[in-house]
């Protein structure tokens, strides 16, 4: 049961199509994992469609179309269906950024005993981010110069705004100064996305940061 | 005739002050090559003929005109989590929908349903529309909210 959903401007940005690559990454993988999320993603993009209605001033444009039916005529039929694996374990959106399934990340260690495999996308502002944190382990307090979204796929983390199971969303800004532990009862598979480098508390680990590449 | 009346909308939706004519050229002819190319994804029975050419014409202009990728759900994922509760019967028509959609749309304040028009169509985000309107992001988010809110009960799904 997903309890944590994307806020109501993440879900417009994503539908006007002005969010950044990574957010939408996270938030295509949550779409993929809860239905609910999907049905008021479809309505706004009904609300999008509903626009077009109003007249507007201008012509078709014969050129254009002459152009637009050339380009058809002379297409090539393109293979249509995409291959899934047969048990995939994380969903479309993430194998495809990811270019492989979990079993198959390619992790770094992070700091003493947690993991991350970075995501390469086109997005210039944010970063989006596997991180693997064991089972009852915590990921070091810290803040945000910008906006971090969290997404769990497995496992669970609590913080001091709830607890986060698989689907769950966590949408995080600059005033929340957070300590994640991860549940005990299995390691914790995030996707992160960061607007900006995480901001450490204590001093230890403001040293390290350089050397741990988040 | 399909391309006489989205034409002038679709270069309507790619203006923005300052655009390239030429690049606004390029999207509106490549929204027209992909519905073209994907009509056999278009399924009536979940949007309308112009939502579905809105998402098409999105995601032309994310790729011309932000040169990025957008990330989107595969609804043939084998992951894809389907609703367990959702009961078949109660699941209304795409023109039911349609219709509840406009009356909660209609219904909204104008500074509301200016934000959602400058979302959809100024491809602002709503932290860029705070400073379009010279407004705190605080102002935006809330009207974003209500206005969403206002759907949402539209729908009977104000839980909250």
């Amino acid at each position: 049961m997903i309890r944590h959903h994307p806020s109501d401007e993440l879900m417009l940005d994503y539908a006007a199509g002005s969010l950044g690559e990574a957010s939408s990454l996270a938030l295509a993988t949550h779409l993929t994992l809860c239905p609910q999320c999907r049905a008021a993603n479809q309505r706004l993009d009904a609300v999008g469609g509903n626009f077009f209605a109003h007249p507007v001033e201008g012509t078709p444009g014969q050129e254009t179309l002459n152009s637009v039916m050339a380009r058809i005529s002379s297409e090539q039929a393109v293979p249509r269906a995409v291959a899934h694996p047969l048990h995939p374990a994380l969903p479309q959106p993430l194998r495809l950024a990811l270019g492989c399934d979990l079993d198959a990340v390619p992790w770094k260690r992070l700091g003493i005993d947690a993991y991350q495999c970075v995501i390469s996308t086109r997005d210039k502002i944010a970063t989006a981010r596997l991180l693997r944190i064991p089972a009852g382990r915590p990921v070091p307090v810290h803040t945000h110069c910008g906006n971090e979204l969290t997404l769990v796929l497995r496992g669970a983390f609590s913080d001091l705004t709830g607890n986060y199971t698989p689907g769950d969303f966590q949408e995080a800004d600059d005033r929340l100064v957070h300590q994640p532990h991860a549940e005990p009862a299995e390691d914790c598979v995030c996707l992160a996305v960061t607007e900006a480098p995480l901001q450490f508390k204590s001093w230890a680990a403001r040293i390290v940061q350089p050397f741990l590449g988040i | 005739m399909l391309f006489e009346f989205f034409a002038p909308r679709l270069r309507a939706f790619v203006s923005k002050p300052g655009a390239d004519r030429s690049v606004i050229e390029d999207v509106v002819q490549e929204t027209f090559v992909n519905i073209w190319r994907k009509a056999h994804l278009y399924d009536p029975e979940k949007a309308s003929a112009s939502t579905w050419i809105y998402t098409v014409a999105r995601n032309a202009r994310i790729d011309f005109l932000r040169k990025a990728v957008r990330p989107a759900v595969d609804l043939t994922d084998p992951v894809l989590a389907v609703d367990p509760i959702q009961n078949p019967q109660q699941q209304l028509s795409q023109a039911e929908e349609g219709v509840r959609l406009q009356r909660a749309l209609a219904s909204l304040p104008d500074k509301q349903r200016e934000v959602l028009k400058l979302a959809f169509f100024a491809d602002l985000a709503h932290a860029e529309i705070a400073k379009e309107l010279k407004l705190p992001l605080g102002t935006v988010k809330s009207r974003i909210r209500l206005a969403l809110g206002r759907m949402r009960m539209e729908f009977g799904e104000d839980e909250s």
